[in-house]
């Protein structure tokens, strides 16, 4: 299915070992993210999920092993969209300036954007359908859309990954299918990279070209059908609607 | 209207305003990060350790400002690295710092000087606390606080809204952290002699409580919060000279009435 030939591979993961004060929770971790993939990352709680997505925004260093990051791609120029926090819910900013505030990593100290990076962000709200909401206050949102937010921030500081952290928590079922909707758009049509930590089992499988399951100290990584086959997706199968 | 002309006549009057002014828009700028952090009792605590190093420094007779200082500084980074990963939670934390601090600087004080003027106008504060050479400092500490506040006010932003994707992204996030609390344990030593070791605090938290009520930019409640407690000061202390009340307490009572109202404010456009 996926035929593009020319793919450059992102994030490349070899024989990597995660984890805390020299334990372990992943071991011998190899896959990559090429450009056009859209991989899920699904296990139960605790199984090191956000730890390895850690590792892959470089917060983390491997205990072992070596990831390494495309040259475009530098620490800092991924677009990353965070679980939401408590404080977030009644933030007095509006939407222009969260979405502005993704270009922070590329510059140092400043107190102005420049005119390319306000039309970036102008840009970005338009693909997302909010661009209306521009200058509404960001607590006065919808869960949906503060989510849309928070992706055309991501957006801004990196136009070839996305990697998300749960991003349909909370949402109601129909904001939580728009938002798959606008990712599978953004991953079809812009051709942008999408790594995603979710625990909704039927939407990953739907949309994903790639699942990374994570166990107790194992792991699997493979196309949905391969992970329906395999042991630990026969498991997860019976909830498949 | 002479009665106030009268006010700046007197030196130490100029000095408070001058030293007020500055402290309280530094205040007020920082609260915004340290509200929406939900940091708000960092100021109180703080407030409280400075109270303790400066009756410690008068027991034993050392420069007040020199010995609280670096001090507060110092349990600024300690408070800060307490609430983000300590195993009894943030608040308990910063409750068990400031009323120990307290506590020690009262027992040093009853052992030594006793409850002097001096001991009582930190706890709430004197308008005649401002010599010449705390004007010199205020004003240098403020445009210091000021100047970093402007430089950095996009990270600011940034990691008060979004700490995880910030550092995610490569920003130095306990970097900008601990600069936050520096900043806020320089403001807090300067404005409490003035303001009182208990009310303090409030100059923090009020401005930026009270911006939020009526401001949907993140740059607009924190203009709006310099602007409503440098205002707020100047009507407090204003009102203290004239009806002869405690300066620290009657710019507390102005800046909850601003509240008050910036809140009444929302309530009557939401409807």
């Amino acid at each position: 299915m996926n035929e593009i030939q020319n793919e450059t591979i992102w994030i490349d993961c070899q024989n990597v070992s995660l984890g805390y004060e020299g334990q372990a929770i992943w071991e011998g971790l190899s896959f990559q993210v090429r450009s056009g993939d859209y991989l899920c990352i699904v296990g139960e709680n605790g199984s090191g999920k956000s730890t390895l997505l850690k590792s892959l925004l470089g917060l983390l260093k491997p205990l072992s092993g070596t990831i390494t990051w495309d040259g475009a791609l530098r620490r800092g120029a991924i677009g990353y969209l965070p679980q939401q926090t408590r404080a977030q819910k009644d933030f007095p900013a509006t939407v222009y300036e969260v979405v502005l505030s993704g270009f922070l990593s590329a510059g140092g100290i400043r107190f102005f954007h420049t005119p390319a990076e306000k039309s970036t962000a102008l840009m970005n709200l338009g693909k997302l359908g909010i661009l209306e909401l521009k200058d509404r206050c960001y607590r006065e949102l919808s869960g949906g859309q503060q989510q849309r937010v928070l992706l055309a921030r991501a957006l801004c500081a990196a136009g070839e990954l996305l990697v998300l952290d749960e991003p349909v928590t909370g949402l109601d079922p129909t904001a939580a299918l728009d938002l798959y909707r606008t990712l599978d758009y953004l991953n079809k049509k812009e051709g942008i990279a999408i790594v995603m930590v979710t625990h909704d089992m039927s939407n990953a499988l739907r949309y994903a070209t790639k699942i990374l399951y994570a166990g107790q100290k194992q792991w699997f990584c493979g196309t949905p059908q391969e992970y329906l086959a395999s042991p630990w997706g026969k498991r997860f199968g019976g909830e498949r609607r | 209207m002479r009665l106030l002309l009268e006010m700046f006549t007197y030196p130490f009057i100029v000095r408070a305003f001058v030293v007020g002014i500055l402290v309280s828009l530094c205040a007020a700028l920082l609260g915004v990060p340290l509200v929406l952090k939900r940091y708000s009792m960092i100021g109180d605590g703080l407030s409280h350790v400075s109270f303790g190093a400066l009756a410690v420094a008068l027991a034993c007779g050392w420069a007040p400002l020199a010995v609280s200082i670096p001090v507060v500084i110092l349990a600024a980074v300690i408070l800060l690295r307490m609430t983000e990963n300590s195993p009894m939670g943030a608040d308990a934390a910063i409750a068990v710092t400031s009323a120990s601090a307290l506590a020690i600087g009262i027992i040093v004080t009853s052992l030594t000087t006793g409850m002097t003027t001096d001991v009582d106008s930190y706890m709430f504060g004197s308008i005649l606390a401002m010599d010449r050479s705390d004007v010199a400092l205020s004003v240098g500490l403020s445009i210091a606080v000021l100047v970093l506040f402007v430089l950095f006010y996009h990270k600011l932003f940034a990691i008060t809204f979004d700490e995880n994707y910030s550092r995610a992204t490569g920003v130095k996030v306990d970097l900008y952290n601990t600069l936050l609390s520096v900043l806020t344990a320089l403001t807090i030593v300067l404005g409490m002699r003035l303001m009182g070791a208990m009310l303090i605090s409030s100059l923090v938290i009020f401005p930026a409580l009270s911006a939020m009520r009526i401001h949907k930019s993140f740059r607009g409640v924190v203009i709006w919060a310099g602007a409503v407690s440098v205002v707020s000061f100047c009507a407090g202390l204003t009102v203290s000279y004239l009806v002869s009340t405690p300066v620290g307490a009657t710019v507390v009572v102005v800046n909850l009435a601003v509240f008050l109202l910036c809140a009444l404010a929302a309530r009557i456009k939401r409807h």
